[in-house]
């Protein structure tokens, strides 16, 4: 590769030819300030609109200031990053930026975290000229179960547009509309909830300022916790230990299980759950399918059709739902793990501690915005009421340990309450990509051959890589296996099953980079898979250290069948643990918006 | 945005297909194929864009985005009689923009809609190479010079009067 040779800031930097300003500064430690760019290194992602011209920089000999993050360099240029003129140009074209942006930032769910916030910060902004006349584009907000839109913020960076187009290949955001009116909007500027949306709050972990949020249910929660009628209980992902940290100035992959269960405990929670022990619940349900409809297949059924594919994850579910209907037979009917804790908690459980279901408050802390999106479901209420009542996502929870003034790090490690809060490896490793289906396997692998595995670890199965597979021996009969995570790699999978080239008897599929770890929910990790794969060796360690790391050896889960639901997929199990797709592209069409003003 | 819903025939969708075919269904091609179509339905209804779309294998939303971006593609009919008033600079300077506030308020529509009856539509038009005449209003066909606010409502009574 031909190298060239430049100078930024006086200091030399020898980069690759067709290599920009910006990432030639980069490599040398200086930092240019970016608005719409976007570099997920990792995920090979790249949004380079070079609209905003916040990255300009003054290049010698050159008449005007050279955008950095869409100029390459040459050979002996010189470069200057922050020589009073771009300072003033910048300080310029942040003023313009802001003239038609809201000012509501006392009281914006992005104050803290805004990108916009803290660059007008640091450029010195102190007032916006010329204020009083300006026109501003204003939009009505758009409220969908999981996301908020508030276009009114919307800087026309088009990363969200980016990753819901490229990475996830969902399609539900398009740049429309001219000039002054141009936003960021699903098809005819319908609402969210009426669009192919899957909810997997890629767009909104990209997102610079507070035009795009999570559904925030903090307030909801504190209410609900003082109210002395209520029995409020909580489960947490498995993801969630692994990243929770990171917002208390954790390195990432640091596991705070134990801080994280003690710190539920004093915001109030009556019982402490986990979703892990849900995770070995369908583990149960979902490797028993497995092996009946791998069975059969095998034995020349021909009305069963694999590979199964696992239905843990909601964002995926509505990816299917709204995009694959023709294949709405394929997926497991198994309920993912926080579906299946609030259906257990709210029938079981409450008749454990004699309470009306109405009565128990089911809360969960997830790494992902589309299960705020799944507990609302017709599917998961019982006369109304469902199963789990709503669904905090990490970063919300971490807001509220610090709001309640608790000292996240004095805090003491504590277990979770039984009995829904005992939990194999197997449910740990829910949370990373593979993991659903290594536990599947080492389930499956046990009650088809009648053997004790040796090894659980199926290195084979796990990894970053966007498509895996691998063959796994079961005693002689081999079983392929597929993993995708992210929705773009699973459409990769989906269609060579549609085009009948597929042969996999199973295949994973999780909508977020790296699985839940890389969740809309999480602590952002800006596209950098050395912190994605820090929180997946935390998830694995944690697995290790497990004493019991196979779902079916989980004691409460055993006395769960004995005492209650029998076998697995015996009636009650389906009746509870079991739910059917629906069709969703009937309802994608147009749709007149709930209310429209521009 | 209109709120009009289309409910297309087997031919139209037929037709459509034909289109995006005859550009080999290349996404690229998005562009031209809406050109077309807009050619041969007059209008690009939501409906239209779905199977466009869905023919080209892009998203629903970015067939929106290019329809939205480009004035030249319309959501909207246009009227039976439409109306393009010149904003080229000769008509703008002899008043254009009056005319057209006035079609605005007599006929209580914005430019690219269509009244509620059908019947007539607002456009504007850079010029039309008849500066000598400025302003100048085209409804269909016939062309109008010289036009003053005050002979709008005549020149829309012409054509309500023909019904
Ligand atoms: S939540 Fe996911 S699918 Fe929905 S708009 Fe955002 S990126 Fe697209
Ligand atoms: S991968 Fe995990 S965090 Fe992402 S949508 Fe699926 S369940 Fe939610």
């Amino acid at each position: 590769m031909e190298k060239v040779k430049l100078t930024i800031d006086n200091k030399t930097v020898e980069v690759e030819k067709g290599t920009t300003i910006y990432k030639a500064a980069k490599t040398i430690g200086i930092d240019i300030p970016v608005l719409c760019y976007m570099d997920l290194g990792d995920l090979n992602i790249e949004n380079k609109p070079g609209g905003c011209r916040m990255c300009s920089v003054e290049v010698q000999g050159r008449r005007n200031l050279a955008p950095s993050c869409a100029t390459d360099v040459f050979d002996g240029m010189v470069v200057n990053t922050h020589s009073m003129r771009v300072l003033n140009a910048r300080r310029v074209v942040m003023e313009l930026i802001l003239s038609d942006h809201p000012k509501d930032c006392l009281v914006c769910p992005k104050s803290g975290n805004c990108e916009l916030q803290s660059l007008a910060n640091k450029l010195g902004i102190r007032e916006i000229p010329n204020q009083d006349i300006a026109e501003m584009s204003t939009y009505r907000k758009d409220f969908s179960p999981s996301i908020i839109r508030d276009m009114d913020k919307c800087i026309m960076c088009r990363r969200c547009e980016t990753m819901c187009n490229e990475f996830q290949t969902v399609g539900a955001l398009s740049a429309v509309n001219r000039g002054f009116m141009s936003v960021v909007a699903p098809a005819f500027e319908m609402d969210l909830e009426d669009s192919v949306c899957t909810y997997c709050g890629q767009c909104v972990a990209v997102c610079p300022t507070g035009a795009l949020t999570e559904v925030n249910h903090t307030n909801r929660l504190i209410r609900d916790l003082s109210n002395p009628n209520k029995t409020v209980i909580v489960q947490t992902a498995p993801a969630v230990r692994a990243a929770l940290g990171e917002e208390f100035g954790h390195k990432p992959g640091t596991l705070v299980t134990g801080k994280m269960v003690s710190a539920l405990k004093q915001l109030g929670f009556h019982h402490v759950f986990d979703t892990d022990f849900a995770a070995d619940l369908t583990i149960m349900e979902e490797g028993t399918e497995l092996l009946s409809r791998l069975t059969r297949h095998l034995n020349g059924d021909k009305s069963v059709k694999l590979p199964m594919l696992t239905s843990c994850c909601p964002g995926w579910v509505n990816f299917f739902e709204s995009q694959f209907t023709d294949m709405l037979d394929i997926p497991s009917t198994a309920r993912s793990p926080q579906q299946m804790f609030g259906s257990i908690a709210k029938t079981y459980f409450a008749d454990l501690i004699n309470i009306p279901r109405e009565d128990l408050i089911v809360v969960s802390i997830m790494p992902c915005l589309a299960k705020k999106y799944e507990c609302q479901r017709d599917e998961f209420k019982v006369d109304g009421n469902p199963d789990v009542d709503y669904s905090i996502s990490t970063r919300e929870l971490a807001h509220l340990i610090k709001r309640a003034n608790i000292d996240f790090d004095s805090l003491s490690e504590e277990d979770f309450d039984q009995p829904l809060g005992e939990s194999t490896g197997a449910g740990v490793i829910f949370g990373t990509t593979g993991g659903v289906i290594e536990a599947a396997v080492r389930t499956a692998y046990e009650l088809h051959t009648g053997k004790t595995l040796q090894d659980v670890d199926f290195k084979e199965l796990r990894g970053m890589d966007g498509i895996r597979h691998a063959t796994i021996d079961f005693d002689g009969q081999p079983i392929n296996i597929g993993i995708a995570h992210g929705l773009g790699k699973a459409r990769q999978l989906l269609e060579g099953i549609r085009n009948g080239t597929s042969e996999f008897h199973a295949i994973e599929i999780m909508a977020c980079p790296g699985g839940c770890i890389g969740g809309g929910g999480q602590p952002l990790h800006h596209g950098k898979f050395e912190i994605l794969q820090k929180r997946m060796e935390a998830i694995y360690q944690e697995d290790k250290n497990k004493p019991l790391r196979k779902s079916h050896e989980n004691p409460y889960i055993i006395k769960l069948y004995e005492e209650f639901l029998g076998k697995p997929m015996s009636e009650k199990a389906h009746k509870l643990l079991h739910t059917h797709y629906v069709d969703k592209s009937k309802k994608i069409i147009y749709i007149e918006p709930k209310s429209f003003e521009i | 945005m209109s709120n009009i819903k289309v409910e297309l025939k087997k031919p139209d969708v037929d037709k459509i297909k034909e289109i995006c075919k005859s550009f080999n269904n290349q996404p690229g091609e998005l562009i031209n194929v809406l050109h077309k179509t807009q050619h041969t339905f007059g209008y690009l209804p939501a409906e239209v864009q779905e199977v466009v779309a869905r023919e080209l294998n892009v998203s629903v939303a970015k067939v929106y985005g290019v329809v939205t971006f480009y004035s030249f593609f319309s959501m909207i009919p246009k009227g039976k009689y439409p109306i393009s008033v010149c904003t080229g600079t000769a008509c703008y300077v002899r008043g254009a923009e009056n005319v057209l506030d006035e079609f605005k308020k007599n006929l209580k529509i914005e430019v690219g809609e269509t009244t509620g009856d059908g019947m007539f539509s607002i456009s504007c038009l850079r010029c039309v190479g008849a500066c000598g005449l400025a302003p100048v209003v085209m409804v269909g066909e016939k062309t109008y010079g010289r036009v003053a606010p005050e002979m709008v409502s005549d020149i829309i009574k012409e054509y309500t009067n023909q019904k």
